[in-house]
Formats: structure tokens, C-alpha cells, sequence
């Protein structure tokens, strides 16, 4: 039943992945792909924080700094040297190098702490690197920022819609893919509870540092692609709001599903163009960051497990019931 | 007989509060060591202590000769220590086969024995393998910790209040899995059912107020009614 279940859902990425890829050829709209690419830059970066909150119970509130090593980093190596595509890779491969290394030395060092010290020391750091992002004006060019070529290969925009929709199925597969796995079950493990895991034998901190690995390198990932869709940087992605965007998209998607990170970007990322664009109806509009924060409470409030959350959980409530009602079938 | 286990003088604080003040005890292999007492004596503390869960803040804890006081839990469940704690302690967002699947050290035939006979003793676990451990009842969650504890070649599985909250029926079922497994593992089982502690246990260890006040053979507290009464309030 279950392996018949999983070919319906496999049926249904695979249907609505299919849509996504003809969508461009047969539906011509700019503003659309534009959306599109940026919702699944962003699924990427919520998927990277479903790792750490939804799989490992980590709450991180310094994830833009991820986030902002990617885009800086591909960012100063299309501006200082020519952008082509070796250079475009060995951009890639210093972001990882350099998103791994952050990640395990800060996750090394605070991962030991409690939760709440945890998202605060994570905050602090993002913090360091945004004053570093500042000052540091000779390679980042400060607040202003920089815009820079990219690859002829990505200056088209259908081209870099399939490149981002690619990357953002590879990510959902790799990591469904990961999370369903012995280290998977181990992290899951450890976000019901950290004691008892210890207690079976594993080493808490050693996989909580593989966690914050992982999603640091994914997070460098996305912000690689958000700078090239831009072709601009500036000391914005490592602000707070990036990482508030991830935990929204995460929260209202469904914590530890994956598929809620991207369903969360989604719905964020087109909330915020509709209310954006409501702002020639009322003035009131043009602060949405009113209405997110009215749907994050409501949505903590009454859907506490998100949208996919919810939904599975209505489901299963129903075969509850189906089941409850055969057995006093068979009472009777 | 070899002894497996050995306390010396442990004391552990929790905070401020200072919980164990000197317990003492030998466990030998192959035998279930009982630690009895009132509620809030220490008994809980002392299995924790055991897996580094609340570190000794001083006294030392030998396992098959090596002190195991200063490591990190982790490392004492390496060294082939079961817990099955209070609360039960399973995975509720992983299923029964999922919680079985993490506790499995290896994947061997002995495991496979293991699992195998597990699956005979609790037939349950068999019913729900694929359902979430949050699902199952109190009864069924203990035997999901009991198994997970017992699926592993553990040579001394710490065992806290099995029979705490079950139905009797469920008490007499973990009762007879627990003899089932003393055959092949040495237990330290905290229990305040006597009648249960009295039919598993082979030696008893008295502790109140965080201390060891009394031990024997089992036969001996079964007979003597003026211990049981003064410690552990029973007659």
C-alpha cells in the first residue's frame, strides 16, 4: 500500500515537473519565469533549512550567511575574472569549500549549546558577516554592491528557468533521498529526542554537524543562482529577512517534508508579487511585510504542521476513523 | 561469577540539588540486579549516572574492568550498554520498523536471530512494523523500548520501571520477556512492582535518600518482612 502510495506521489512530482518544463514553450509571459526561477532558487534555500529545523530540529537564525557566501562568491569571481564557465564552476567549488568549512566550524563549536543559544550564535555570526560584507568595500563594494557578466549560457532566461528547475528537482531528489536513509533516520532520531539517540550510541554533535553541512552547502547553492538570476549582489542577502523567508517558507510548507519547503516557497514567493502588486490598488499593500507576518501568526496558530502537514494528518485521521469503524463492524 | 558492573561511592548533582550521595553496588553477569526503593530515592538517577546521561561528580563506575564515569553516553552504549529508560523514550515520528532500524549497531545474523525472536515475543510489533511509534499504545511502547534495547549483542541492559503505567496483563508479558532475556543478557532492572522485582531479580540493592543501604539475594528480602516495610513501604 505504502510502496503504492509513494508511485502515486513519484507520479505526481514526475506529472507536475513535466508542466514546469513545458511551461516556458507554451506559455509566454517574462514576469512568470521570472517568478518561477526565483521561486525555485528559493525552494532550494527552504529545502537546505528543512534539513536543519525539519529533519535535525536545528533552529537557525544566521542561514543567510549560507546563503550570501554563494551569491558573493560567484558574484566577485564573474566581476574579477572573465565569465566564463570554468571560472563559474570554480566559483561553485570554492562556495562549497567555503560553505563547508563555515558550516562545520560553526556547527563544531555551537552545536554543543542548546537550541535558543544555537539560533542566537548563528544570528551573531550572520550578523559578522554582514558588517564584513559592508566593510570589506575594496572586493564587495559595500551597501551598493555590484553587478557582474555571467556565462553566455545563462544570459537567457528560459535557458536559466530550466537550469534552476533542474537543480531544484536534483536537490528534492538527492535529499529525499538522504533523509530516507540509515544517516536520515539518525537525524530524525535525534530531532524526537537528543538523550535517547545518545543512549543508542550515536554521537549527537558529529551527526548535527553533518546536518549543518549538508544544508550550508545547499544554502551556498541557492545563493549562487539568486545572484546569477539577479547578475547583481549586494550586503542584502545576508540580512535577516532572507533567513526569516526560509523559516517562513519551511513553517508554512510543513517542517520535515521537503515537498512543504517547496510548496512554502512557492506560496511566499507569489504572495509577495500579488500584495507588491496591489499596492497600485492601496497604499497599505506596499507594506507586506504586514500581511507575512499576519500569515505567519495565523498560520503558527492554526496549522501548526503546515500545509503538508496538515494534510497528512487529516488523511491519516480518516483511515483512523475508516479503520475504528470496520472494527466495530466486526464487533457488531 | 564475574562481575560486569561495579559503582563505587557515586555521587551525582543534578544542578543544585544533590541526588546520589554514595551509592555502591556489584552487578555479576549473567544474574538481574534489582534496585529497589521509595519514590525519588535515586534509583532513576543511578541508571542515568551508569550511561553518563547525569555525569558522576565524583566515585568511579567499572565496566568489565575499565571506568566508564568521565565518557560521554554515546560511548558507554558503545561499549554494549542497553537502556531502556522510564519514559520509554521511542522515536514517535518514526515508525516501529524505523526505531528498530536506528537502535540495529549491526546487521548481522545474530541480529537477525535477535529480531526474529523479538518479533515472536511481541507480536504487536510485527502488527504495527509500518505504522509511527507515536501510535502505539503504552503497552506496546514498551515493548518497542524493551526491543530496541534487546536487538543489539548488549552484554548488560539497564532496564528503568518496565512495568510503570501497564495494564497487568501487559506487566506479566514484560515480565516473561525479561526472564527470556536474562538468558542471554545481565540486567540492572529499577522496579517498584515487587512482586515483579522478586520474580526476575536474582540480588536486590536497597538505595534511600542516594545511598545503598541494603543488598542481598533476593531470597532474603522475599523473607524478611521488617526491610521491606522500613524501605520500601510494603509488607
Amino acid at each position: 500500500m505504502k510502496q503504492l502510495m509513494g508511485n502515486r506521489m513519484n507520479a505526481v512530482y514526475l506529472a507536475v515537473a513535466i508542466f514546469l518544463i513545458i511551461l516556458p514553450f507554451v506559455y509566454e509571459s517574462r514576469t512568470l519565469l521570472i517568478l518561477l526561477t526565483q521561486v525555485f532558487i528559493f525552494a532550494i534555500f527552504a529545502m537546505s533549512y528543512d534539513i536543519l529545523l525539519g529533519y535535525t530540529g536545528i533552529v537557525s537564525f544566521g542561514h543567510a550567511m549560507f546563503f550570501g557566501i554563494g551569491a558573493y562568491t560567484v558574484g566577485v569571481f564573474m566581476k574579477r575574472f572573465e565569465p566564463t564557465v570554468p571560472n563559474l564552476l570554480l566559483s561553485i567549488l570554492v562556495t562549497i569549500l567555503l560553505t563547508a568549512l563555515v558550516s562545520y566550524v560553526l556547527g563544531l563549536l555551537t552545536l554543543r549549546l542548546k537550541s535558543h543559544f544555537y539560533a542566537m550564535l548563528t544570528m551573531a555570526v550572520a550578523g559578522l558577516f554582514l558588517v564584513l560584507a559592508e566593510k570589506w568595500r575594496t572586493v564587495t563594494y559595500g551597501n551598493d554592491g555590484f553587478t557582474f557578466r555571467v556565462p553566455d549560457m545563462l544570459k537567457d532566461r528560459t535557458d536559466f528557468y530550466l537550469i534552476c528547475l533542474v537543480s531544484m528537482i536534483a536537490v528534492f531528489a538527492l535529499l529525499k533521498r538522504f533523509t530516507n536513509s540509515p544517516l536520515g533516520r539518525v537525524l530524525q532520531a535525534i530531532r524526537e529526542n537528543e538523550q535517547r539517540t545518545e543512549s543508542l550510541g550515536y554521537s549527537v554533535l558529529h551527526y548535527k554537524v553533518i546536518a549543518s553541512v549538508v544544508s550550508g552547502i545547499l544554502a551556498g547553492m541557492s545563493g549562487i543562482l539568486y545572484a546569477i538570476s539577479l547578475r547583481f549582489v549586494n550586503t542584502s542577502v545576508f540580512t535577516m529577512d532572507i533567513t526569516l523567508d526560509a523559516l517562513l517558507m519551511t513553517i508554512i510548507g510543513g517542517v520535515g517534508t521537503l515537498v512543504g519547503a517547496i510548496i512554502g516557497a512557492g506560496l511566499i514567493e507569489f504572495a509577495h508579487h500579488w500584495l507588491t502588486e496591489l499596492a497600485k490598488v492601496h497604499w497599505i499593500f506596499e507594506r507586506w511585510i504586514i500581511f507575512f507576518g499576519i500569515i505567519y501568526i495565523l498560520a503558527v496558530m492554526f496549522f501548526p504542521m503546515g500545509i503538508v502537514g496538515t494534510l497528512r494528518n487529516i488523511k491519516f485521521k480518516g483511515k483512523k476513523e475508516k479503520q475504528q469503524k470496520a472494527g466495530e463492524k466486526i464487533a457488531s | 561469577m564475574t562481575v560486569q558492573l561495579r559503582l563505587n561511592e557515586v555521587e551525582t548533582h543534578i544542578g543544585q540539588y544533590h541526588i546520589i550521595q554514595g551509592v555502591s553496588f556489584e552487578v555479576r553477569k549473567g544474574e538481574v540486579t534489582v534496585l529497589l526503593g521509595r519514590n525519588g530515592a535515586g534509583k532513576t538517577t543511578t541508571l542515568r549516572t551508569i550511561m553518563g546521561l547525569n555525569p558522576a561528580s565524583s566515585g568511579t563506575i567499572h565496566y568489565k574492568g575499565e571506568d566508564i564515569s568521565r565518557l560521554p553516553t554515546f560511548t558507554v552504549a558503545q561499549k554494549g550498554i542497553g537502556y531502556v529508560p522510564e519514559d520509554q523514550g521511542i522515536f514517535s515520528g518514526l515508525t516501529v520498523e524505523e526505531n528498530m532500524k536506528v537502535a540495529m549497531k549491526n546487521d548481522n545474523d545474530s541480529t537477525k536471530e535477535r529480531l526474529e525472536l523479538i518479533l515472536v515475543l511481541f507480536p504487536d510489533l510485527k502488527k504495527f512494523w509500518k505504522k509511527p511509534g507515536g501510535l502505539l499504545s503504552g503497552g506496546q511502547k514498551q515493548m518497542l523500548s524493551i526491543a530496541r534495547a534487546y536487538i543489539n549483542d548488549n552484554d548488560l541492559l539497564l532496564i528503568d520501571e518496565p512495568s510503570k503505567g501497564l495494564a497487568p496483563i501487559v506487566v506479566e508479558k514484560v515480565m516473561e520477556t525479561i526472564m527470556e532475556m536474562k538468558e542471554k543478557t545481565t540486567i540492572v532492572l529499577v522496579e517498584q512492582n515487587f512482586m515483579m522485582a522478586s520474580t526476575v531479580g536474582d540480588r536486590f540493592y536497597i538505595i534511600d535518600d542516594g545511598r545503598t543501604v541494603s543488598n542481598g539475594p533476593m531470597k532474603l528480602l522475599k523473607e524478611d518482612e521488617e526491610m521491606r516495610r522500613k524501605y520500601l513501604g510494603i509488607a
